[in-house]
This record gives structure tokens, sequence and C-alpha cells, in this order.
């Protein structure tokens, strides 16, 4: 563009005609302001791009940032006079903590500060004194106590909220939920030396160990009562007929169906106790390597699994697995190492699968199973510990020290459960047969493991795009050459603008016809898509090879490249014949039915809603993109070129694949790369004509769940800032980042085709 | 000879035009699918009455015959189904029977074997009601008070009548209601919230409470005595009350107020069902939707759409315009240029439900949160912006439609002859006045052309907006008599989620399907017809400035 300087203009022409020299800066100013905004505004649109990119960027990567730990007070022991600790834990907001001593003290204190709030004690009767003790459920608080002449207390403290002031004040009190007085576990009058206790809704169950070797269980189930809920316990009570003899840990999972006997050398016995009357010796194994003794146990959040702390510093994950024949067994997912030395205690978060297992040198490590990651390992302390508790929100925990001292330390861990391998491998998920990619987001409890792998997602996503393109690519493109270069200009003014209008018409439509028309019309017609498929070209060869030996007079009355209006009856027919005689076809070959004729046969499944729908549906939107795009590639392609090869004796399907194809093939290409962006990233069609299950199975007769739908279907439901919610912004990053790519290079290879005409 | 016929290509040739052929069959056939069921929902269909006998006992089935399938008799007699010896086929009919209230279905299978006589008696009535669907049946007589005023011969006429001043009753209900009870309460609520932030500023005293609860005290003397219309109305269009009979001979009663429409589609002739195929069609574009939006119109849904894309234009036009004057006119075309093109043409790749994503991350949860913690602090905890929105809807598919308004612009700004531009300069304006006075005028078709692809590319998008404001029903329409009038932080309704929410997520997919049709066929109607007038604007431009050239 010829650049002119506005100053000379205004040098030339002051002389004609009185303009204030005011007007002209004006001028002047007003031509800078349009410029510099005009800039602005375009280097907006990168700016747009770039914003798009880095907020998604933005959201996604505290995904991957490594958890942190400091430290927040240290105190003496509260009440030290008053026992040993037995436990420790904290309530919700980590304001309040509670020292449970081994005298049968309950001590609640601040946790920042270690001040005593109160004092309690459990009611233990003259001449008896506290011989064990064991926590129930984290997340529920209920501890309970063995005592010496075999009877057991079971108590859990509760933390009252009330707002006096609009300040928030917490007060704990404790309540005995099978009253204040002991249970008598043992007739016999035997000490308990290990306890384990589990309480549900309606049952409850205690496992004891006496002094004299025996292992008691007593279970509690509340009666139907007709007034109110102060109903009646039954109660149950059995000897475990287990050699007890070396049983150092006792866990009992809470669904009381599962009572795990370990001894310190790791032999572990597993017992059936879900039927009290039944109980049965389920499996006995060792879980330790030789030399190594058990150190700590827990279990992990759901109780689907146990971890078991040794003293070669190795937290292992043990859960029961019902393998493909249907066959128990309790075998080891995973394993974690913290260090050399022994593990002295392990304490899983109460809402993940998360837990923090800490050794005797005082290096702690936080962990998230699942995902196998190891989120912090850190020294924090100099003493040996003793005693740790995560908070009920894993964001701060309790350590006490040999030297009696309690520290307490903040943890930020905001995404342990998302990991590069437990989004794109196969995760071994608790109770699942063997290591799976499973997408299961949706959570209605929190013993309930998100089960997040964005592979099935991604298949789904290629498989819909794939069979989209199956059908696209081969229509659009032959379309293309044929109406670029064979077909009348005349028609081709208007079969182009009626195709790429289809590529407005909005996918919603589209996915409502292919899920609520086409899906149920294929399925009754199944073997006639196929039939179709065959008849079709071979109809249209049929009748082109017949069309030679047509009078020249009829021949001559349809003008060059008008075969295609020619074809249209041709197609009808031929797809009507298929659809009239499949149904015969079907009756002679397939049983009348090809579905159930697959399934016996070859165990193939049909899904309604499946791939060819998707691909039929998808296809037919990506056909105007394709078709746009290659149409013109080919259309440009320089006359001098197609007419030389003309002139040399080529026939023109010779010039056609020989010249014009070849020297449009770029063009091409960058057609079918956006064609298959837009199937990718496609929503509303997948999201209508497939079931949306994540399933990993490239069968045609089944469905898939995709990037973009599966957005759709959970992201109004996600928590903002949450893993889930950071998780489907990485699916979004996924989808643009596969479309910046193809979109790219498709650009890129336009631009230079686009050089390369215009020099030819 | 054969193999030289495939030598020549010509097979090869003809085949390609069958992809052409294929593909055109395709569209057609779709618009034709879309077209035939969307525009039959509007027909008053005649009722068919079937004398019907599986066996026991004959039976009496009125309805509507909705379709009709056959299934081999092989494959019917494997799903259980009893059939003659001699029989090829089974064939089974759809009909719609209505009455849910009664039977609990809408729709029933019935056999054709089993039929024994089929008629269309002109007594026969369809009546529309705002709950439970449609009735079939016939009319027995009118009741005022509960006592018989009208039986048969002349209730039908006597019960139109009645109908049309229950309609005109409840239109009156309808918008004390709506209109007027639905302005006091916000006002009310708007008190609330002036309230909340006097004293969150530090200004609530005596003077303040004291005209609060005068105004409080007025407008709750309005709603009493609006209440005490309400309830008078309400006393008046309970009064009639029609008795009908069903297809098995138990008789109910219909009270008029809940009555739509009463017809006798088969003693109506083709002039008469024309008209009611126009006034269902109107009904339909400016109705309310009714029973979880499987009945009544859709004209929220059409509202909010043009709203939304309303706004969207009126944001995406210049930057769209802005973008590409910067890239034709005052960019050196180098790297930068050629990376700015592929940024675009991303933009206009990277898959709409992203642009959803970012833009409730982004609007909704950044903007919007920000907004609400600066302007409207009184409202929390309940977010005002902070929240899917008309606004934030706009301004996605803004940012969606950007590319499309780029591309055509940029293409119109192309096709202008250097000679003018330099012609202007040489005249001694300035290059922005040039650019003003000469190019963009000359450039504005192009503009428009660019702008209406993007409000047919904008109308047709549901996934972002599912994400960013559209709701399957929205209480109230973003624009009102209520200040400011336009409420941007309304959710709203839009045509194409309409679409996907009754054909998907309703509890009655069949009953509704044909809704669903009619829907979607007037949204491709718009969008197509969109898409016409700018193409042809387009092609109008592109001859003009040939012309210009040369």
């Amino acid at each position: 563009m010829t650049e002119v300087n506005p100053n000379q203009i205004n040098n030339s022409s002051s002389g004609l005609q009185k303009v204030s020299a005011k007007y002209q800066k004006w001028r002047l100013l007003k031509d800078r302001i349009t410029e510099y905004g005009v800039v602005a505004g375009g280097l907006g649109v990168i700016v747009a791009i770039v914003l798009i990119f880095f907020y998604l960027l933005y959201v996604v990567f505290p995904l991957f940032t490594s958890a942190e730990t400091k430290p927040i007070s240290q105190y003496s022991i509260p009440e030290k006079t008053l026992g040993q600790t037995a436990f420790l834990a904290m309530e919700e907001q980590n304001e309040i903590a509670v020292r449970f001593t081994e005298t049968g003290k309950v001590i609640f204190f601040t946790a920042k500060d270690g001040k005593t709030v109160k004092i309690d004690a459990i009611n233990i009767p003259e001449q008896v004194e506290v011989s064990s003790f064991s926590h129930g459920n984290l997340a529920k608080g209920t501890v309970v106590y063995g005592l010496s002449n075999g009877t057991a207390i079971v108590l859990k403290p509760v933390y009252k909220i009330s707002y006096p002031n609009d300040v928030r004040k917490i007060t704990p009190v404790l309540e005995y939920p099978l009253g204040l007085e002991p249970l008598i576990l043992d007739e016999q009058g035997n000490a308990l030396t290990h306890i384990a206790v589990k309480m549900s809704e309606d049952q409850t169950t205690l496992v004891a160990k006496t002094s004299e070797n025996t292992i008691l269980m007593s279970r509690f189930i509340k009666e139907e009562s007709l007034f109110g809920d102060d109903g009646e316990f039954e109660r149950t009570d059995v000897i475990l007929d287990v050699p007890a003899e070396t049983i150092s840990h006792f866990l009992l999972d809470k669904r009381q169906q599962y009572l795990y006997l370990l001894g310190r050398q790791g032999d572990m016995t597993v017992v059936d106790i879900n039927n009290a009357d039944n109980t049965k010796i389920l499996q006995k194994l060792s879980v330790l390597e030789p030399d190594s003794q058990v150190t700590a146990t827990s279990f992990l959040t759901g109780e689907l699994s146990l971890l078991i702390g040794d003293s070669s510093g190795m937290v292992s994950q043990w859960s029961i697995i019902r393998d493909e024949h249907g066959q128990i067994s309790l075998q080891k997912l995973r394993s974690f190492k913290v260090s050399q030395k022994p593990i002295v205690a392990i304490s899983p978060e109460q809402r993940r699968r998360g837990f923090i297992a800490i050794d005797a040198d005082g290096v702690a490590g936080v962990y998230h199973t699942t995902a196998e990651r190891e989120l912090i390992r850190e020294r924090v302390s100099e003493q040996m510990p003793v005693f740790l508790t995560l908070s009920p929100r894993a964001n701060a925990f309790l350590m006490q020290t040999e030297d009696d001292k309690i520290h307490f330390w903040g943890i930020k861990n905001e995404h342990p459960e998302v990991s590069w391998r437990s989004l794109w491998g196969k995760v071994w998920y608790e109770s699942y047969p063997k290591p799976d990619y499973i997408w299961q987001s949706s959570s209605s409890s929190n013993d309930f493991e998100p089960k997040m792998s964005l592979t099935p997602l991604v298949f789904g996503t290629l498989k819909a795009a794939f069979y989209a393109m199956l059908m696209a690519i081969p229509l659009s493109i032959m379309g293309a050459i044929y109406t670029a270069y064979f077909m009348a200009p005349k028609m081709r003014k208007l079969v182009k603008p009626s195709i790429e209008i289809m590529e407005a018409l909005p996918t919603v439509i589209l996915g409502f016809l292919a899920g609520l028309w086409l899906a149920p019309f294929v399925e009754k017609n199944l073997l006639g898509i196929f039939v179709l498929l065959m008849f079709v070209p071979l109809g249209v060869i049929i009748f082109a090879w017949c069309w030679q030996f047509v009078p020249r007079a009829i021949r001559h009355k349809i003008p060059d490249g008008w075969d295609a209006a020619l074809l249209i009856p041709v197609i009808i027919l031929s797809a009507w014949v298929a659809f009239l005689i499949s149904p015969s076809i079907e009756d002679l070959v397939f049983d009348g039915n090809i579905q159930y004729w697959m399934k016996s046969q070859f165990g193939i499944g049909y899904d309604q809603r499946n791939a060819l729908v998707v691909g039929l549906a998808m296809g037919f939107a990506v056909i105007p993109t394709i078709f746009s795009i290659a149409e013109d590639a080919i259309f440009s392609v320089p006359k001098h070129l197609t007419v030389g090869s003309l002139a040399l004796g080529a026939t023109p399907w010779q010039t056609m694949v020989k010249v014009v194809l070849l020297t449009a093939s770029p063009g091409i290409f960058s057609a079918v790369m956006i064609g298959l962006g837009r199937a990718i990233g496609e929503t509303m069609i997948v999201l209508m004509a497939t079931g949306n299950t994540p399933v990993m199975d490239f069968s045609i007769f089944q469905g898939m769940r995709t990037l973009a739908a599966n957005i759709a279907v959970e992201m109004p439901e996600a928590e903002v800032d949450s893993t889930h919610y950071r998780v489907l912004f990485l699916a979004a990053l996924v989808l643009f980042v596969f479309t910046f790519v193809f979109n790219t290079l498709a650009e890129i290879v336009r631009q230079n085709l686009r050089q390369k005409y215009s020099s030819l | 000879m054969i193999k030289a016929w495939f030598k020549s290509g010509s097979p090869w040739v003809w085949l390609n035009a069958a992809a052409v052929s294929m593909s055109l069959i395709l569209v057609v056939g779709l618009l034709i699918l879309i077209a035939v069921r969307g525009l039959g929902h509007f027909w008053p269909k005649d009722i068919v009455e079937y004398k019907y006998n599986e066996g026991s006992q004959p039976t009496l089935i009125i309805g509507e015959l909705v379709e009709i399938s056959r299934m081999t008799a092989k494959e019917a007699k494997a799903s259980g189904y009893k059939l003659p010896d001699n029989a090829k086929y089974l064939e089974q009919r759809l009909i719609k029977t209505g009455n849910r209230d009664i039977t609990g279905a809408d729709f029933r299978w019935i056999q054709s074997q089993y039929i024994q006589q089929e008629s269309y008696p002109e007594d026969l009535i369809v009546i529309e009601r705002r709950e439970w669907g449609n009735f079939y049946g016939r009319l027995i007589a009118v009741k005022e008070k509960g006592q018989i005023i009208a039986e048969d011969d002349q209730a039908y006429t006597v019960a139109q009548q009645r109908i049309d001043r229950a309609l005109g009753l409840f239109d009156e209900i309808e918008h004390l209601q709506k209109k007027e009870i639905g302005a006091i309460n916000y006002a009310l609520e708007r008190l609330r919230l002036k309230q909340r932030r006097l004293q969150l500023e530090g200004k609530w005293n005596e003077a303040e409470e004291q005209t609060l609860a005068a105004e409080k005290a007025s407008y709750k003397k309005s709603y009493q005595e609006l209440q005490r219309q309400l309830s008078q109305l309400n006393e008046k269009i309970r009064r009639d009350s029609l008795v009908v009979k069903e297809a098995m001979g138990r008789t109910v009663e219909i009270p008029l107020a809940k009555v739509v429409q009463m017809l006798q589609p088969n003693a109506m002739n083709i002039v008469e069902k024309s008209w009611q195929y126009v006034v269902k069609f109107f009904d339909f574009v400016s109705e309310d939707p009714r029973e979880a939006n499987t009945e009544g119109g859709i004209f929220p849904a059409i509202f909010g759409t043009i709203m939304m894309v309303m706004l969207m234009a009126v944001i995406v036009t210049p930057f769209g315009v802005i973008a590409a004057v910067y890239m034709r006119e005052y960019a050196s075309q180098g790297l930068i240029i050629r990376i700015i093109r592929i940024a675009v043409n991303n933009l206009a790749g990277v898959p709409s439900i992203v642009y959803g994503v970012f833009g409730l991350g982004f609007f909704v949860y950044i903007l919007g949160g920000n907004i609400d913690q600066l302007f409207f602090p009184e409202a929390a905890p309940a977010p005002v912006f902070g929240t899917p929105g008309l606004l934030w809807a706009s301004l996605t598919l803004a940012l969606l439609t950007l590319p499309v308004v780029i591309v055509s612009t940029e293409e119109g700004l192309a096709r202008i002859p250097k000679s003018i531009r330099e012609g202007s300069l040489a005249l001694g304006a300035t290059k922005s006045e040039t650019l003003w006075r000469t190019v963009l005028p000359m450039a504005s078709p192009a503009m428009m052309t660019g702008l209406i692809l993007a409000v047919a590319r904008a109308a047709g998008e549901v996934a972002p907006l599912m994400l960013v404001g559209v709701v399957k029903m929205a209480p109230t329409l973003p624009l009102d008599g209520n200040f400011p009038f336009l409420h941007l932080e309304r959710k709203f309704m839009h045509l194409g989620f309409h679409i996907y929410d009754v054909g998907f997520q309703s509890p009655n997919v069949e009953a509704a399907r044909p809704l669903v049709y009619a829907t979607s066929l007037l949204l491709v109607i718009v969008i197509i017809g969109l898409n016409v007038f700018a193409i042809s604007i387009r092609n109008h431009l592109r001859e003009k400035y040939r012309a210009l050239e040369n």
C-alpha cells in the first residue's frame, strides 16, 4: 500500500485553504488514535486465544503442584500428669484436639497452643484398669477402652457448634453410644489386651483378645422398634476359633464383614465375620518380607484396604479382591517406600485415599494411594515421633514426640488424587480384579473413590472421530473432486452452496435426529444399512456401464457435467432396493435378526446408540467442512496445468489423478485436518447419539463417551476448584491442544499452498 | 471391454458424481424429514375409534393413530406374540390415547389383527388440557356451578362459548400473577437488598428504616388488593366444567380452568383445519411451555435466543471489524500477520464446548465473582453476576463467533480495489479518514454478511450455553417491565437447548417428540434463512466489486 505522509498534504494544501492548524492537528490526532486502536484490537485477537489457552492452563496447573507442609506451633503435652497418650484426634475445624490417655482420661485442648479446654474421664470401676484401647471409624470418632475385668466402654467425642455473638464456638462433649456402664465382653473377667470396635446405623461389633489368648466377638444388632428409635439391641457373642498367641494388630472393617488379625511377623489371618453365627477363616498369608516386622497399621478411607507399615520403612496397601472367577483373596495393590527406618505411625485421610506415614527418624511422607503419588517427604521432627494424627480435612496434623511435645503442622495438599499415571495409565482400584482405565467421577459418598482416567474419554473421542471420518472423507473428497473438476458450472453454483449451508445446521438438531430417529431406524434396519453400502456403488457402476449404450440422442440431451443429477434417482432406487431385500436376507442368513445372530455367533453386543449412528450423524456434520475446503483447493489449481495435461493426451481422469489431485493434495490434507478437528470437538451429536458410557471398546456397535460430551455432562455439577473441576478443565485443554495442532497444521499447509499457486 | 472402460477412468468419475448426489440426497432428505415431521405437528389429526378385541372382551379405543409398524411373523413369534398361521407380518399401531390421568399412559400399542371395526365418528372430541395432556372421548354435558345447563347436541356450542370466557379469565389471572404480583415481589426484593446495602455501609438508621417500612407497607397493601382480585377471578373461572366420557365409558368432569381448547377434528373440513393449523402455529411461537416443556409453546425460548444473539451481535461486531481492519489495512504482511491468521483460524476451530468451559471459569467465576464482590455485596451469599447468565452467554458466544466476523469482513476489505484507497489518500485524507469515509462504508455489506453468519452460528450453538447460562425453564424473561428492564444476570431459555432438553431429558419423550420436530424446524428455517441471506449479500458484493475493478 502506498504510504502518504499526511504532513505533506498538510503543507501543500495550507496555501490553498485556510484551515486552522488546530484542526489539522486534530485530524492527525484522530489518525493516530485510530491507528493505535486498530492495532490494539488486532493484537487483541491473539491475546484472546492466548488467554483461553493460559486460562485453561492456569486452572489445570494446581493439579500437578506438589503439596507443602509447615510447622504452626509446638507445645508440651497438655495435662501430662493424667497419663500417657493412647490416641490423638482433631475436630473438623482444626480448633480443638483431643487426647485419650491410657488411664481413661479424655483431655480436650486447643490444637494451636495446647491449652486445656475440658477434662473428662470414663467411668472405670474400682480396682480395674484400662488394658487396651482402639479407635473405630475415624470419621465418626468412636473409640473403645478395654478394661482389665473383661469389660469395655465405647465412647465418642462430639463437637457442638454454636454462634454466640456471631462467633463460632465449639463445645466438646463425650457421648456413650452403648451406655455409660462398661459392657461385659468376657464373662470370665480376663483382661482385654486387644480390642476393636465398629459401629454402623444398625449394628455394632466389638472384637477383643483376652489375656487368655481367646478372641471374643460381640455383635449388637439394633432391633426395629415400633416406638421411635430407642430400640433394643440383640446381642450375639461368639468365640472365634483362631490361634491368637501372636496377634498384635486388630483391624475390623466398618461393614463389619472382615476381621484382619495381624501378628508382628506379618502373619495375617482374614476372618469373614459377616455372619456372626458362621464365622470362617478366609485366608492366611504373610504380608511382609522376611526379616521385617509390622510396626503400624491402618485402614484407608472406605475401609476397603489396609495399610501396613513395617520396620523397613515400607507402607503397603492390601485389599480384598474378587477375581474373575469370584474368588476372594487379600492382595497387595502397591507399596510406598518412606525410608529405611521403621514406620512409627500411619494416619489415613478421611475424605480421600491418601495417608501420612512417619518413621522413627521423624521423616513424614504424605502419599496418595491410587495416584501412587508421593506428595511430601520431609523430616518434621528431630525427636522420635510417637503418635501422628491427620485432621479430618487433611489440612493439618498433630504429632507427639518422645520428649512429650506436641507438634501442630499445617498441610496444603489440594489435589493429591491426580497424577500423570492416574490420568493416562491403568490404575488398580480397591476391590477391582485388576488394573484398568476407568472414568467414574461422580461420588455419592465419601467412601466412593472418584476414578478419573482420561484414557477412556480420549479413546471415545478418537473412536467417534474415526467413524465419522470413515463416512465423511470418501463422500466429501470424492464429491469435491467431482464438483470442482467435472461438474457443469451451472450445477456447481447450485450444489456448492447447498452443501455448504449444511455446515450451519445446528448440531443439536443432527444430534436429536441421530438419537431419536436414526438410532431406532438403524437398529431396525441394520442389515439394510450394510446392504446399502454395497448396493449404491454397485448400482451406480451398473448404471454408468449401461449409460454408454443408451442411444446418442438421449445421451446428448443431458449436458456435460450433469451426471450427478442423473444419479440421484439411481441412488434412491438402489437404496430402496437395499432396504426392500434386506429383511429377506436377514431371514435367510441371519435367522431373522442380525443383532441376535451377531451376539450368539461372535459375542458382539449391540447398543442402540452406537458408533455407527454417531459416525453417520457426525460424518454428515463434517462433510460440508471438508467438502468446502477441498473443493476450493481443487478448483483453484491453475488451469494451465490441467489444460497442458489434457493437451498431451491424458484422459480427464488421468489429469485429475496425476495432476490436479497431486497439486491440490496439501489443500485436501488441510481440509481433512480441519474436519478431524471439528469431529473431535463436536459435543451435541455425541451427547445425544451415544449412551455416553465411558467404555474402551472399539466395536462399531458400542457407544462411547467423548471428552466434549463428558464436559457438557459433568461440568455443571462440578464444584468450583475441586479436583473434578480441574480435571474437566484438563479435558478441555486436551481438546484445545488437539484441535490447535490439527488447525495450525492445516493452516500452515494451506498458506504454503496458496503461495505455491500464486507462483505457478 | 470392461477393462478398457475401467481404464478410461469413467467409472471413477461416475462414482465421484455419486458422492455428490449422495451428499445432496442426505441434505435434502434431512430437510424434508424435519419439515414433514415438524409441520405435521400442528395439523388437527382425525380421531379414530377402534372396536378392539384381544380375546376376552371387546373394548373401545379412542385416539390418534401415530404410527404403524410391521414385524416379520418369525420375529413376532420369537417375542411372544400370537399370530394366525398364515400371517406373514405382525402389524402394530401406536395410538395416542391421551387421558393420562385415567390410564396412566399417553400411548398404547395395539395389534391390527384384533381390530374389529375402525370408524371416525364426528362427535369425538379432543380436549387440550393444562395438565395431564390431551383428553379423547365424547362430550356429555356442560355444568355451571354443578348444575347441568346443556346436554347432547347443544353441549358442544355452549362449551365453546364457555371455554372462550374461561380463557379470557385465565389470561387475566396470568397477567395478575406474572406481571403485577411479580413486579411487587421484585420491588420487595429490591427493598431488602437496599436495606442490606445500607446496613453494610453503616448508613442504616431510623429515618431510612421508616421510609423503607412505609414503602414496604404500601407494596403489601397493593399485594393484598391483587390477591383479592385474584381470588375473585379464580372463583369465576371455577364456575363451569365439562362432563366427558372416555373410551371405556367412564364419565369424568373437567373444570374449564384446565381447558386450553376443545375440538371435534372429525367434523372439521379442510378450511377449518387449515385455520386451526395457523392458530396452533401461532400459539406455538407465542405461548409459554406447559408440563415440563413437553406441551404448549416455545415463546420464552425464542425470546431468549433472540436476546442473547442480539447482545452478542453488539459485542462481536466492533471487535471483529477492528481486528479485520488491522489485519488488512494496518499490519505489515509479515510473520506477525501470519501468526494472527493462524490464531484466528484456531479460534474458529476450537471446539465450542471449550469456549463454554472458558466462559464458565473466566467470565462467570472470575469476572462475575469480582463484579459481585465490588458492586453487589448486599446480595451475598446469593450470586448476581457470579452465576451463569445472559451476559456471560453472549460474551462467550461473541468470542466464539469473532473469527466468523473477522474472516468475512477481511474478505470484504480485500475486495475493495486499491485505487479507491489511493484516490482518497491522494485527495488529502488521512488514513483514518480514508478508512471511515470510504473503505468501511464500502465494506459494510461484508460486515453485515459476517454478522449474519455469526448470528446464525450463535443461534444454533448449544454446547457452550449449557455451561454459561441456559436453563430448561426460566421463571422470568431477561427483559421485562421492572427497572432496569434488561436483566443481564438472568438465566434464559434457548431454542437449541430446548430441543436437547425436551428430546432427551423430559419424562415423556414420546409425547414431546412432535414438539421437538416443530422446534427444530423453526430453528432450521431461521438459520438457513439467515445463511442464505448472508450468502446472497456476499455474492452480490462480489459481483459489484468485480465490476468496479474492471
